[in-house]
């Protein structure tokens, strides 16, 4: 059926094991080996794990980071934040405990071509939706893009990983809205100046729709392109029940709702009707 | 297999409406050729953008939804989608919803003719937005005349389905009209009346209301021997699909277990293809 020249593409189930779990700040990071999903992931995926017992929605997760272990091949890293009975559960699974997982799902952040001109992206990543923005500093680096990153969260604890940042990205901006650490306040204070100093061609961003809103709203105002991807809550995370609706403007100016699951959750910013999704 | 040939079904085990996608989000997870039939989500004549805000809240043992029967509208739907479908080799039902027994059956007009279509499921469980306060098409007189217009544009050959909700009171009585006015065979249950917690209308599914839907089935099996029926309702094990079909039912749609579990229609296929 599939030709074996090309890279394996679209999303497979498979019965993953969490590898390796550890809580760092207010976030669990568990490590799952998940033959296929690793290999075909792309910045901006995400997967999904069904949760044992009564739940019957999935619950979806960014793919964090992805490497080689050993004898396990490819593993992909998930970052959990715990708000829910379904995020719990899985907070608490076990090293070799056993998961549904669905992915790499979704569509994902779109690079540059490879034989552009350098190109300047900020990167902004909001809470636990900064998760998929190392791998894409990295991959936007070996294109030869200059990296900026601007990383929030509410306090130190919700501050995904800082000191990774710093080795994706040329420049780091860390903001809190306790002032914790980094600069106080909220991306919206801060992203103008970013996107200035960076002279940002390109913007990327994950995490709250009301965040990813100011950050659109300031790439226009700055003259770049955005790509956001907002946090929303998905139930199947696989397209079949138009559960995830994203309110957003086609290429032909006419106003549709799309699934943010399945034909994002990767969009172009200025797509968005954000009155309708984050007012 | 006689009466699932009659309704051109491939085997006993079919999507249910809304729980599928176009199919080709499905299609990573189930042979669609391998099912039984795929009943595509309701489609209207003009595009509908559904529901804003919350669509879908977990309740114990249940999923509710207030979708909105969002979907492209006929025409993209029969440009875009059943083509596609249909060189999968699926067999496509095509699951049909308005606001009129007119728009219905002017559903059915298009459909009958529209190749790949190896069925048409009239949803008759959710009342239109659109038509409330004029009709409801959950009354067993209204589903009657929405089942016989719909009859009237479909030559026999493609058979007409009815869903209807699980209503144990009345379940019975539906049948029985939609059954006189021309419907092959009827499809039981589907989503029940519910309310979001900020109690908004809104539907439930899932295991909650599977035992519900087994009661329906075997009523109206024991009372309307004649009648096939498909039995749908919280239905994720081989076991639940042995209980519908044991109560008479000649086949069974997935709906909310494939949501939580996109590989639920393919093991439950590879089950009966075992158990046979
Ligand atoms: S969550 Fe089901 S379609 Fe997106």
């Amino acid at each position: 059926m599939s030709t074996p020249s090309t890279a394996p593409t679209g999303p497979v189930h498979v019965t993953g094991t969490v590898l390796t779990t550890r809580a760092v700040g207010a976030y669990t990071h568990l490590t799952l080996v998940a033959p296929g999903i690793a290999e075909r992931m792309r910045p901006g995926t995400f997967v999904a794990v069904s949760v044992e017992g009564q739940l019957l929605a999935r619950r979806a997760f960014w793919i964090h980071r992805v490497r080689h272990a050993g004898g396990h091949g490819m593993t992909l890293e998930i970052v959990v934040e715990q708000v829910g009975a379904g995020s719990r559960w899985l907070a608490a699974q076990p090293v070799g405990a056993k998961l549904a997982v669905t992915g790499p799902l979704g569509r994902p952040f779109a690079l540059p071509k490879r034989d552009a001109d350098p190109v300047s992206c900020v990167l902004v990543g909001d809470g636990h939706g900064a998760a998929p923005m190392f791998l894409l500093g990295e991959r936007l680096r070996e294109r030869g893009a200059v990296v900026t990153m601007l990383v929030a969260g509410a306090d130190e604890a919700h501050l995904l990983s800082a000191l990774e940042a710093r080795r994706s990205a040329r420049s780091v901006t860390v903001v809190t809205e306790d002032g914790s650490v980094g600069s106080r306040g909220r991306v919206a204070d801060h992203i103008g100046e970013v996107l200035r100093r960076a002279a940002a061609d390109v913007v990327y961003a994950a995490g709250r729709p009301s965040v990813l809103r100011d950050v659109a709203e300031a790439a226009e105002t700055h003259g770049a392109w955005s790509q956001v991807a907002p946090e929303l809550p998905l139930t199947c995370a696989t397209g079949l029940c138009q559960g995830c609706p994203l309110p957003v403007v086609g290429e032909d100016g006419v106003a549709r709702t799309v699934r943010s699951c399945y034909e994002g959750p990767v969009v172009r910013g200025d797509r968005i009707r954000w009155t309708e999704l984050a007012p | 297999m006689s009466v699932l040939e009659d309704l051109r079904l491939r085997g006993p085990v079919l999507t249910a409406s809304g729980c599928g996608g176009t199919g080709r989000e499905l299609a990573p997870y189930v042979d669609l050729a391998t099912l039984g039939g795929f009943v595509t989500r309701s489609i209207t004549l003009a595009h509908r953008t559904g529901a804003a805000g919350r669509r879908i809240v977990e309740t114990p043992s249940g999923l509710l939804n207030a979708v909105g029967l969002q979907n492209p509208g006929l025409e993209p739907f029969l440009a875009r989608e059943l083509p596609w479908l249909h060189q999968q080799g699926a067999r496509v039902i095509v699951s049909i919803a308005g606001a009129s027994p007119g728009e219905y059956a002017d559903l059915a007009q298009r459909l009958a003719v529209a190749p790949g279509v190896s069925g048409i499921e009239v949803n008759l469980s959710a009342p239109d937005q659109r038509g409330s306060g004029v009709y409801d098409v959950r009354e067993p007189f209204h589903a009657g005349s929405v089942v016989s217009a719909v009859r009237r544009e479909t030559p026999s050959r493609v058979p007409v389905l009815a869903k209807l909700r699980s209503d144990v009171v009345r379940a019975v009585e539906v049948s029985r009209t939609v059954a006189e006015a021309g419907a092959d065979a009827v499809v039981l249950g589907n989503a029940l009346p519910a309310a979001m917690p900020d109690g908004r209308p809104a539907r439930l599914s899932g295991p909650a209301v599977g035992p519900l839907a087994l009661r329906c089935v075997a009523q109206v099996c024991q009372q309307l021997p004649a009648l096939p029926v498909i039995g749908c309702g919280g239905i994720a094990t081989p076991a639940d699909v042995r209980a519908f079909l044991d109560a008479g039912a000649v086949a069974v749609q997935v709906g909310t277990a494939q949501l939580h579990d996109p590989m639920t229609l393919s093991r439950l296929i590879t089950a009966r293809q075992e158990d046979a």
